[in-house]
């Protein structure tokens, strides 16, 4: 009887230390690849002094930086939300063939690293591409300005919106559009009385998720941008940029400051995230 | 005619024929059953008939006018889907007001139908809830209450009860089958369950393949099935396998001959007499028209025993009600006699012309 209580005992006491040994690692690990990194961006930029910060912030290149990549997400987020549900819609709803290959393209910007992406719009809109010579020959410049930046980040954030509508939608089925279609709605009242309210949460995640990888976003923008000080230069290149010059306290601050976006962003996809699996 | 007709209607899936060249008309004020079993074309004929899917062939016509042409939304019928379709994001007043909302309606208006609805659903108190936290008999009736606050020419039903349990679909059909007779809406409702078809419907529509098999109500139905199939189909049957010599009719398997009343002097191999289960007749002694069989089994079902039988190779049921079952106090493994009180021959395999043009001059078949 005694023994039996013993070996019980000891058991769960195996089975508590197992626990232990887990939640440190874990922790661990957030501490080495998080914590550690955040706390040390925070005390470089503070021993350099709060004036150094604001005058490195201050600078007309910072300030170019920073606007240049809200512009930059602003636009993405906006073209990548309509193409996004528009593209969620025909995949999860209207059959035809070949889409079975072209859903599977939509991850393709998941599998292409950026960099590599960046030299393919190099090469596609570049003076010499076939599209860009066209564009070169009416004055317009894609590579190396904003409109091949744009084009790089709608590329990366391309998945996001539609992968995260897909599922919900294909769960959603036709059967609420065919009660709205029988009860007189039009195509267009049905989506926007029926179809965007169910899926507003699973929009609301895909939506962050382009923000923040629109905002921080460094490979495919670097190779097509050329990061041109006050023209072409996001707050990521300016960040590499001031770093690689030895400037740690202008890169320091910059990144403090996509650090705490990012930070905020990462707590509306969790609100998002939950909002979704509610519904 | 006012009312819903079905004229000529043939609707393809590719090379699958989901209906075929139906067609039937409902009365106004009706309400009809389109019965089948699963993948008979009896959902996909009601979609037709709500413009949900376009018929490859023939004819849609609601209170007298030709809406084939007609979209979905012109129709003006009401929809209620298998699994509710309501508006998962939006409350119980919200669902009910959605279609008189498209419609563009007066704010008060709608607000005081929407009330009168609830009221005649029975939801009072429900108006701010979400499907959600309703039970599905709850579900089914917003659905209901959805689909007649446009006051549609025609209400649809596609297996209204079929995803409730046994003890609400059957309070939930009885409350229909009232709710029609105060709405009086031309109804049609698709369902693969006989007993329900029977229970609410004035008229009975039984579909097969695509086909239509046979047009009436109830009792019609059940009495005087058409074909084989309508006859296992609605309602339990017996299937006797036998073959007619001369006068008589010989079961398989035994020697027994249950004589003809009229002199046919025909032979035919291959044909199955179907009789319903409480159209066999236990007796302790044998008749001219009773033919020997052996007792299998006996089984207790509340208000009447349920009695497995022999006949030759055959193995059949018989409804015994309780008072004549403690009368005789049969066993099993008993030698008893059985009389067919009712039946109706078919060919075993059907479509036999000749035969079945004879079989029916003997009143044996319709």
């Amino acid at each position: 009887m005694e023994n039996k209580t013993n070996c019980v005992e000891i058991v769960r006491k195996q089975k508590q230390t197992g626990k232990w040994i887990l939640i440190s690692v874990v922790l661990l690990w957030f501490f080495v690849l998080i914590i550690f990194p955040l706390i040390g961006i925070v005390m470089e930029t503070f021993k350099n002094a709060i004036s150094v910060i604001t005058s490195s912030l201050s600078s007309t290149a910072s300030t170019h930086a920073f606007w240049l990549t809200i512009l930059i997400t602003f636009v993405a987020v906006i073209i990548n939300t309509i193409f996004g549900t528009i593209m969620a819609i025909v995949f999860a709803k209207q059959n035809f063939k070949g889409k079975l290959f072209l859903e599977s393209l939509i991850d393709l910007p998941f599998a292409v690293s950026p960099i590599v992406a960046g030299f393919m719009f190099v090469i596609l809109f570049g003076p010499g591409g076939w599209i860009g010579s066209w564009f070169y020959s009416m004055n317009i410049k894609i590579i190396y300005a904003l409109p091949g930046m744009i084009i790089a980040t709608l590329f990366v954030t391309l998945p996001f919106v539609a992968k995260e509508i897909i599922p919900v939608l294909r769960e959603f089925g036709i059967e609420q559009d065919e009660a709205a279609l029988i009860l007189g709605a039009s195509q267009w009242q049905i989506f926007w009385k029926v179809t965007l309210p169910s899926i507003r949460w699973g929009l609301a995640y895909g939506v962050t998720l382009t923000i923040a990888r629109s905002i921080g976003e460094f490979g495919a923008v670097l190779v097509v941008s050329g990061s041109i000080i006050n023209k072409t230069q996001t707050a990521t290149l300016r960040i590499h940029d001031q770093f690689t010059d030895l400037n740690y306290a202008g890169a320091f601050s910059a990144a403090l400051i996509l650090a705490l976006i990012s930070f905020i962003i990462l707590n509306l996809i969790q609100y998002a995230q939950k909002r979704k699996e509610r519904i | 005619m006012s009312g819903i007709m079905v004229k000529n209607i043939t609707k393809k899936f590719g090379d699958f024929v989901a209906v075929n060249n139906v067609s039937f008309d409902v009365r106004e004020g009706e309400l009809a059953a389109l019965l089948g079993p699963s993948g008979s074309g009896k959902s996909t004929l009601l979609r037709v008939i709500a413009g949900l899917e376009n018929p490859d062939m023939g004819q849609i016509f609601l209170t007298g006018k030709d809406v084939t042409p007609l979209r979905t939304q012109k129709r003006n019928v009401g929809f209620v889907f298998q699994h509710y379709a309501l508006f998962k994001h939006m409350t119980v007043e919200k669902n009910i007001a959605f279609g008189l909302e498209i419609q563009k309606k007066d704010k008060k208006e709608i607000k005081q139908k929407v009330e009168e609805l609830i009221d005649l659903v029975k939801l009072n108190g429900y108006n701010k809830h979400y499907p959600s936290q309703l039970s599905g008999g709850q579900r089914q009736r917003v659905a209901l209450a959805r689909a007649l606050a446009t006051e549609p020419k025609v209400l649809l039903l596609d297996e209204p009860f079929g995803s409730l349990d046994a003890k609400v679909r059957k309070n939930l059909a009885q409350w229909i089958r009232d709710l029609h007779s105060r709405v009086n809406v031309t109804s049609v409702f698709v369902t693969h369950d006989q007993n329900e078809a029977i229970e609410i419907s004035d008229k009975i529509i039984v579909i097969n393949r695509g086909k239509v098999e046979q047009i009436g109500n109830a009792t019609d139905v059940y009495e005087h099935p058409k074909s084989k199939f309508v006859a296992s189909f609605v309602g339990n049957v017996n299937v006797i396998n036998a073959n007619i010599k001369k006068n008589y009719i010989v079961i398989t398997g035994t020697k027994e001959k249950i004589q003809f009343k009229e002199k046919t002097g025909i032979n035919f191999q291959n044909i199955v007499l179907l009789i319903r289960p409480e159209d066999i007749i236990i007796k302790d002694n044998s008749t001219e028209d009773t033919v020997p069989c052996i007792i299998n089994g006996i089984y207790y079902r509340g208000s009447f025993y349920e009695v497995d039988l022999k006949v030759g190779t055959n193995n059949v049921k018989s409804l015994v009600p309780k008072e004549n079952f403690f009368k005789f106090e049969w066993q099993k493994g008993e030698k008893v006699y059985v009389r067919f009180r009712k039946f109706k021959i078919f060919e075993a395999s059907e479509g036999h012309k000749k035969v079945h043009e004879m079989l029916k001059q003997l009143g044996y078949i319709e």
